[in-house]
Parts: C-alpha cells; sequence; structure tokens
C-alpha cells in the first residue's frame, strides 16, 4: 500500500506492506536516526513524535499513521544547527555510545513542550520508557534540567 | 596555572553532536543495493545430534538464495572470542556444527532477497535431531556420569589443560606459600560459598554484521565490532580468505560491554557474500541476542580463609567454578581474572591457593563482560571481608586499610597468574585506595549509619556497606595498540588510531592526548578509527585497554611529530631546538619570542624546502598493567514486610590515575554502577526444564530505568599512574565490580541476614529474614 506522512514537516509518499510497523518504513526510507532496539516497545530507542504523542514507532503499523505528523530527532535540530535540548546533552556528557539519545531527546523534547519546569522525579518518570546501558542515566537527567533552563531562559 | 591544555578538560566529545542530532551510521543504518538478508535457524533442543537437515520446501520459498548448514560450510574448528592470537579460548566451534549444544546454538542460516522470505525459509527446514541427555548443572558436570558435550579432537592453542572429555573448558590454579600452614596457625576458619548469575550486557544496539565486494572484489565487513582488527584475522582462517582480501569497518556502535568482544556472525555474513556475491546483513533481534550472544558466566565461588583474633588472615583458598555454557569463549581468561583481579589486592597474604575450573553445560555461552571475572571473584572477596571484620570487631574501613596493597608493593599473585598463564610482575606505583576509602566513606556519612539499623518506615530498616576493588589496565605485554598522525597545511592533523571507540569516548580521549603533546585545540586533531585498510592495528576495546595502552601509543606517536615540527622550525627560525617550543599551534624561540606557525611550518616542509611530509607512527604495548582501584559505598533501605532492596545512595571514590577528561570517567563509573545495581537487584536469565531461556526480552528481563536509580555520586581521586599517558590508568570495568557485594554488605548491615547468591530478589531475601526470625 501507499501512504503520505508529514515528516519532519515534510510530505512523504511511502511505498508499504500492509503489516509493515512504523518503524521500519521510517528506517527503509532512510529516517535512520529511529532506532531498532528491541521491536517490542520496551527499549524507547525507536520514539517518535506521532501528532503530539510520543510512541514506540515498532508498536505502531505504519499504515494507521498515514496522514499523520511526525517528528524524528533530525526534525529538532542537524549538526549545523542543533536544538537547546540536543546542545544541552554533548554538554552534559549525556552522550556515550549514543544509540538510545535520538529517543531520550525526544523524550525529553516531549516533556519539556508540556512541563518547561520539571522536577528531577517528572523528569525521571518523563525518561522511564528509554533504556540506555551506558550512562546510568545520571548525566541524561542533567542535560534535561540544563535544557528546560536554557529553553525557559530563551522563552 | 594549570600544566595542561587539553588534559583533565571535559572538552566536547568529538561525535556527541552528530549522535545527538542522529547524523552518525551504526552498523545496521547502512543500505546496499540487492542486499541478501540473514536470519538463522537455531536449536530447539539443549542437546542433540543432527541426524538429517532437509531444506528442499525452504529452498522453493520464492527470494531464497542460500541455506547454509553443517553440510555445506568450511569445518573449521575455531573460537569465537576475538582475542589476541592464539586465542587463550579453546578451538571448539564450527560456523555449523553436526551437533547442538544448546537452545539457541545454531542450525542452519538462510540468505534471501527479503527478511520475510529468510523468516518464512527458516521455519520450512526439516531438521531430524537425536535428542541427547543434557547437562544443566555445572557442578555436575565433572562427574564420570556426566554426559560429554564437546568432542574430543577439540583443542587449546596455547598450552594449557583443556579436557573435553571430563568437560572442563579450562582449569587454572595456583600456590603460594604453605596453605595447610596458615591454616592451622588460624583461631578460626571461616568459608562460604557465593554464587553469580547469568547476565546480558543489554547493550541497546543490538549485534550485527553487514558485508559486501568493494569495486575491487576485496571483502568489506561493516560490523558492530569491539575488535575488528580480530575480526579479520578470524574470518580470514576460517573462511581461508587472504586478511588482505578484507577490510573491516567498524562505524558508529551502539555499546559493548564485552558482548561484541565476539566474532560470530562476521564468519556468517562473509561467507555468504562471498558465495553469492551479493550484499549480506544479519541483524540480531533481542531475544537472539539474550539467547544467542553470549552472557556474563555464572560461577560458584568458595571462600576459604583462615583467621586469627586480630583479623590477621592466615590462609585464603578460592575455589572458582565457572559455568561456561555451552562453548568456551573467554573461559580459561575469565575465570583467571576471579584470581588475578582480586587476590593481589591483599598482598600481604601469604599461603593462597587458587584453582578455578570452566565446565561446559548446555546453557547459553558465556564470554567476556564488563568486569570479566572480576565482579564475580569482588562479590565473593568483599562480603568474606566484611565478615570477617565483623566477626573480629574490626572496622571494615581500617581493615582494608590495613591489608590492601600500597604504593611501592607487589603481589606475588601478579607474576603467578595472568590471564590464563603466567602473569608479569609489577609494583604499583599509583594507588589511592585509602583516599578512596575516606572520601567515600565521608560522602555516604559511613560512621552516623553503619550498624545503626535506623528505621525508616514501620516494615522499613537501613544499613550501608562498601566493598573495594582493583582492575587493570590492558593485558601487560599482549596486548598492543598502534597510531600515525600526519600534518595537514592548516596545522591540522590526522589521527589514525586501531582503537575501537564503542561510544566510551575513546576517539576524543586519544584526541585530547596527541593535541596534549602538541599543544593545540582538541578541534585540531581529526581522529578516524578502527578500520582495518586505513587505521594502523590495535586489539581493540576490551581489558580497560583503550587509554592506557591506545593512548600511549598516541603519545608516542604525537612526540615524533613535534620532534619534526620543532626541526622544520629551527630550519625557518635559524634557532637552535632546545630553545623552541610548542604553544597553541605555534613554534616560539624562548630567547627572542620569533615564532613561526605550525600553518607555515607545514607549508614549508611541503612546498618550500628539503619537502616531507611531517608525519609519524607508534606502536605500544606495556609491560605492566597499573590497577585503578576504588572503594564503593551503598546506602540501602530493606523493606523487611516484602524483602524488597531500595537502594538510596550509591558512591563511587576511584583513582584511575590523571582523569583524561573527568565527564568520561563519571559517565565509565556511572554506567556501571547502575548496570552493577542492576545485576545485583533483578538481572538474571530464567530456564524451564527444557533449558530454554524464558524471560528473553525486556519485559521479562528488566533492567534499570531512569526512575529506577538513587542518588549517584562519583569522586575522581587525584593520582597519578607515572607509567601511563599523562597519568592515566584504566575506568572502563573497575566500577561494576562494588555494587553486588557492597549492596550485600548493606543488607546485613541492615537486617543480619547474608544474602550468598545474586540477585537479591525480594523473595530470596524476604526468605532469609523470615528463617533469621527477623520479620
Amino acid at each position: 500500500m501507499e501512504g503520505i506522512f508529514k515528516i519532519n514537516g515534510e510530505d512523504k509518499k511511502f511505498f508499504f506492506n500492509s503489516r509493515a510497523i512504523l518503524l521500519d518504513v521510517l528506517r527503509e526510507n532512510g529516517y535512520t536516526e529511529v532506532k531498532d532496539g528491541c521491536r517490542e516497545g520496551e527499549c524507547g530507542a525507536c520514539v517518535v513524535i506521532l501528532d503530539g504523542k510520543l510512541v514506540n514507532s515498532c508498536q505502531v503499523f505504519a499504515a494507521s499513521a498515514i496522514g499523520k505528523d511526525i517528528k524524528t530527532v533530525k526534525g529538532l535540530g542537524d549538526i549545523h544547527s542543533p536544538h537547546l535540548i540536543q546542545t544541552a546533552f554533548v554538554e552534559s556528557g549525556a552522550v556515550q555510545c549514543g544509540f538510545c539519545t535520538p529517543g531520550m531527546v525526544l523524550a525529553a523534547y516531549h516533556l519539556l513542550k508540556q512541563n518547561s519546569d520539571p522536577t528531577e522525579d517528572e523528569i525521571k518518570r518523563a525518561l522511564d520508557g528509554n533504556l540506555c546501558r551506558c550512562t546510568g542515566y545520571v548525566k541524561i537527567i542533567d542535560a534535561v534540567k540544563m535544557a528546560a533552563k536554557k529553553m525557559r531562559k530563551n522563552g | 596555572m594549570d600544566k595542561y591544555l587539553n588534559i583533565g578538560k571535559s572538552v566536547k566529545k568529538i561525535d556527541a553532536t552528530s549522535l545527538v542530532t542522529g547524523a552518525e551510521k551504526f552498523t545496521s543504518d547502512f543500505k546496499f543495493e540487492n542486499t541478501l538478508y540473514i536470519v538463522i535457524l537455531y536449536s530447539p533442543h539443549s542437546h542433540a545430534e543432527i541426524m538429517n537437515i532437509d531444506t528442499t520446501k525452504a529452498e522453493n520459498i520464492e527470494g531464497v538464495v542460500d541455506i547454509l548448514h553443517y553440510k555445506n560450510v568450511p569445518r573449521v574448528l575455531h573460537t569465537t572470542a576475538g582475542q589476541g592470537y592464539p586465542e587463550p579460548s579453546p578451538y571448539d566451534t564450527y560456523l555449523f556444527d553436526k551437533k547442538v549444544r544448546f537452545v539457541g546454538d545454531r542450525v542452519a542460516l538462510v540468505a534471501a532477497n527479503t527478511k520475510e522470505a529468510a523468516v518464512q525459509a527458516k521455519d520450512k527446514i526439516k531438521v531430524d535431531y537425536k535428542v541427547l541427555t543434557p547437562l544443566y548443572n555445572p557442578e555436575k558436570a565433572m562427574e564420570n556420569s556426566a554426559q560429554q558435550i564437546h568432542e574430543d579432537d577439540e583443542y587449546a592453542k596455547i598450552p594449557v589443560k583443556y579436557r573435553p572429555d571430563i568437560n572442563l573448558a579450562a582449569e587454572v590454579e595456583i600456590t603460594l606459600g604453605d596453605i595447610k600452614k596458615g591454616f592451622q596457625k588460624a583461631d578460626f576458619i571461616e568459608e562460604h560459598i557465593y554464587r553469580t548469575q547469568y547476565a546480558s550486557h543489554c547493550a541497546i544496539e543490538p549485534h550485527a554484521a553487514a558485508s559486501f565486494f568493494d569495486e575491487r572484489g576485496r571483502l568489506v565487513i561493516i560490523s558492530s565490532t569491539q575488535v575488528p582488527f580480530h575480526v579479520r584475522r578470524i574470518v580470514s582462517s576460517v573462511l581461508s580468505i587472504p586478511a588482505g582480501m578484507i577490510r573491516v569497518i567498524k562505524p558508529r556502535i551502539g555499546g559493548g560491554f564485552g558482548g561484541k568482544q565476539e566474532v560470530f556472525l562476521e564468519p556468517l555474513v562473509s561467507l555468504v557474500t562471498w558465495r553469492n556475491k551479493r550484499p549480506a546483513k544479519i541483524i540480531l533481534s533481542r531475544k537472539e541476542v539474550f539467547v544467542s550472544s553470549r552472557t556474563r558466566h555464572p560461577t560458584r565461588i568458595r571462600m576459604k580463609t583462615g583467621v586469627e583474633n586480630d583479623g590477621t588472615i592466615t590462609s585464603l583458598e578460592m575455589d572458582g567454578l565457572m559455568n561456561a555454557g555451552a562453548y568456551g569463549s573467554h573461559s580459561l581468561t575469565v575465570l583467571s581474572n576471579i584470581g588475578a583481579k582480586v587476590l593481589p589486592i591483599f598482598n600481604k597474604i601469604e599461603n593462597i591457593h587458587f584453582i578455578g575450573r570452566s565446565v561446559y553445560t548446555n546453557l547459553p555461552i558465556g564470554g567476556a563482560y564488563r568486569g570479566y571475572g572480576a565482579t564475580q571473584g569482588y562479590f565473593a572477596f568483599n562480603q568474606h571481608m566484611d565478615i570477617i571484620a565483623r566477626k573480629t570487631n574490626q572496622d571494615i574501613l581500617e581493615f582494608f586499610k590495613r591489608w590492601h596493597i600500597q604504593e611501592g608493593e607487589t603481589s606475588n599473585v601478579f607474576k603467578a597468574l595472568g590471564e590464563g598463564k603466567e602473569g608479569v610482575d609489577q609494583i604499583i606505583k599509583s594507588c589511592k585506595l585509602d583516599e578512596c576509602i575516606d572520601r567515600g566513606a565521608a560522602a555516604i556519612n559511613w560512621y552516623n549509619k553503619r550498624g545503626k539499623r535506623i528505621k525508616s518506615g514501620k516494615d522499613r530498616v537501613k544499613g550501608v556497606g562498601m566493598a573495594v576493588a582493583m582492575q587493570g589496565s590492558g593485558i601487560p605485554k599482549i596486548d598492543m595498540g598502534s597510531a600515525s598522525m600526519k600534518m595537514n597545511e592548516d596545522g591540522s592533523f590526522n589521527l589514525l588510531v586501531g582503537a575501537t571507540d564503542l561510544g566510551t569516548g575513546s576517539d576524543t580521549i586519544l584526541a585530547q592526548i596527541a593535541s596534549e603533546v602538541l599543544r593545540i585545540p582538541v578541534e585540531k586533531i581529526i581522529i578516524l578509527s578502527s578500520d582495518t585498510d586505513l587505521t594502523p592495528f590495535d586489539v581493540g576495546a576490551y581489558a580497560s585497554s583503550t587509554t592506557y595502552v591506545s593512548g600511549s601509543a598516541v603519545e608516542k606517536c604525537a612526540r615524533k611529530i613535534a620532534e619534526q615540527i620543532i626541526n622544520v622550525a629551527s630550519n625557518i627560525l635559524k634557532s637552535k631546538k632546545e630553545n623552541l617550543l610548542l604553544d597553541m599551534g605555534k613554534v616560539i624561540d624562548i630567547r627572542d619570542k620569533k615564532a613561526v606557525s605550525f600553518e607555515e611550518i607545514s607549508l614549508y616542509s611541503l612546498y618550500e624546502q628539503d619537502q616531507f611530509q611531517i608525519q609519524s607512527q607508534a606502536s605500544h604495548v606495556s609491560s605492566e598493567s597499573p590497577p585503578p582501584f576504588i572503594a564503593q559505598f551503598v546506602e540501602v533501605e530493606v523493606d523487611i514486610k516484602t524483602g524488597r532492596i531500595y537502594v538510596i545512595k550509591f558512591v563511587s571514590a576511584v583513582d584511575c590515575g590523571q582523569p583524561i577528561h573527568p565527564k568520561l570517567v563519571e559517565g565509565q563509573v556511572e554506567g556501571s554502577v547502575v548496570n552493577g545495581i542492576s545485576y545485583a537487584l533483578w538481572e538474571d536469565y530464567l530456564f524451564d526444564s527444557k533449558g530454554r531461556m524464558t524471560n528473553n526480552r525486556f519485559w521479562d528481563y528488566k533492567i534499570y530505568t531512569a526512575t529506577d536509580i538513587p542518588e549517584i555520586e562519583t569522586i575522581v581521586v587525584s593520582s597519578y599512574e607515572e607509567t601511563g599517558p599523562f597519568g592515566a590508568k584504566s575506568v572502563g570495568e573497575i566500577a561494576i565490580n562494588g555494587p553486588a557485594p557492597a549492596i550485600a554488605n548493606a543488607i546485613y548491615d541492615a537486617t543480619g541476614v547474608r544474602l550468598f547468591d545474586i540477585p537479591f530478589t525480594p523473595e530470596k531475601v524476604y526468605k532469609k529474614i523470615k528463617e533469621a526470625g527477623r520479620t
């Protein structure tokens, strides 16, 4: 089947199997920043923001996402102009292997959209769906705090 | 004034911005036209002989291109352990064998135009098995009646004891002093058995490998590996392809922790590409990673000590039984490390006996895992010492300070026991363990909490515990790293290293070392790592070696570059070399302050006179392996009604020599600590009666998330290791050793019950508390 998706602000038309999951369709079409870590909705490496909601793209049929607005980590910023949250991750030392990072950044973005001044507990809960084995989460939590502060300052 | 420009500074991690914006590529992100997708058929039996494989039906599935199994692959015994040559692990593995040895052992692979076709075909392969008696209990593996798992023609590549006829994958034994006499001298004997369990590395990136022929017909392998050069060597030998025909590229890696120090997918993709002249790719599912990749070896460690009433240990016997699982990958060296990384820390004990045995079972395969035997050994050691200190009424902190190895001292164990063979004598040149103990204790508020059993709720009580550890920095006289460098006309430098950045940040650290020598900003170093065609050799990322061993190669290489720069500058400035200094991209004559920029020097050397490119290379192998030291402290709260353990605060104070990059040091410690706590409380492999792992997904094998972590504090104690690059030692593994024993000791402190086996699940804790009548 085919469908048009609005990905990072651009309309994209893809052909795919009717049973294909969104994760595979995105990755097959070059959105490899969406990572595949477990395919069972547990690790959070594949999260995208789908019509404003943070979802594991491995748990979504691509067919059900047709016409919807999808944001990946590349939709926030790129190497030339990274988003404040991305810069905060870099500055806090929150990036080790970087495989969980796109998901973590999106989880942080989703949180800070709704809550510009989260408590540490709120940050932890917002990141609860994203596994990381490198950092022990300490510096990721620091990064979200730093990002929140920077974003508040920038209004 | 700070003497360093870049060392000790948390400079921007070189790949951080590209990773955080999703621009970097990991193995599975590479796409090739006309790729063959590989899936593997695994054994449903834990022990069976394959009587026949019929692939007719599978071949008829549209899109299926190749099916490989024991009948049509090269039959070459090898080890999948990605170690230096000759590998200390036994040669006990074929690509596909006629026998399967655990549920999850590989039987066949299907390569097809689509993954769907491959999966469909895999299920159509008909395999006739003759089921054999399985062996699950490592304690029974060496009994006469035990089923033999491996064949008599398998062998060890180095002269060590290897006896497949009695399921013995490895054995090591050392005796120092007179153990018997020591026990006789003792006032009492303290003996306990400690057990550790299976665990998965859980790198968030599953193992993956891809291969293709380049334009000139050479085989290119892209792999999520910790050991690209070992991959090239092992693929070359198993498939009889000259190493010069193979190029291995390591892209970004999504975590390794030892799990990717294993060469088991690369030969498969390579063979499919070789036979079919098409790109091939395999990406393991999470379930496959759990069951069919590698694990932390489970162990049973018996510690027996003769103790005098003042706490003097007169004799120490450590008897380790390690479950190798179905194949002997790392079974000798992890085993050796149970003793080799643990026993030297108490170097004043004169009478020591260490015996270790690794045995085959029909369960998943053990392998390298951060800590590498030291984690298992320190679990036993630190609880045992806590028990002794309590029995002899000693302050555990003072007890450790009295007995642990100090600067200027050695241990007989260093020489007697290495990784699988004799070790290397060394004198400790840096050890700030006393300071680690003091600062860690202060941070946890030790003396106000120890032994106080503070009630924190109706059914809750608090306790504190601690543990010490040392590790190594590379394998002495074995691990080798190399670097090469060249200067560009703008005063930037290409730094090429074989060293393998798995996400640890080693690319950044090596660039810091090079830039420090040349006194330039880190941004002037353009690093490229781990490409067997482009970069020089390195054994890879394991044994806590990269900063210390590869870093020393980089330092040497950069010093040669500095010398060449000075030579050219002395020609340009007409100055004496001894008056010249490197400073922020310039060479300055300290007498007349005349200066010439790196840019001018480079242009001059490339174009003007006596032209040559400023370039160099260096290798480094260390004759010693200076251990980092750590003291770790934990405060726990025990719910005595449910047995649940809540970790409240965890403190690590570490001596890793001069930290090259403090944030990355903290990151290594924090990551290790959280993995270690998760291992201590939750992680375990559960098997049914048929040897099948029943919790092979993240839903059932829980690892810590952000909401689970306690308050974590990391103290980097100032230290300097004279043999290391800018004073550095290692830090990648050490901090995973303390959480399990420290938590066990804290549970005892809170409740008076001892947990001798990990993980400390609520069921186990509750049962112990109930037995002790403390509910």
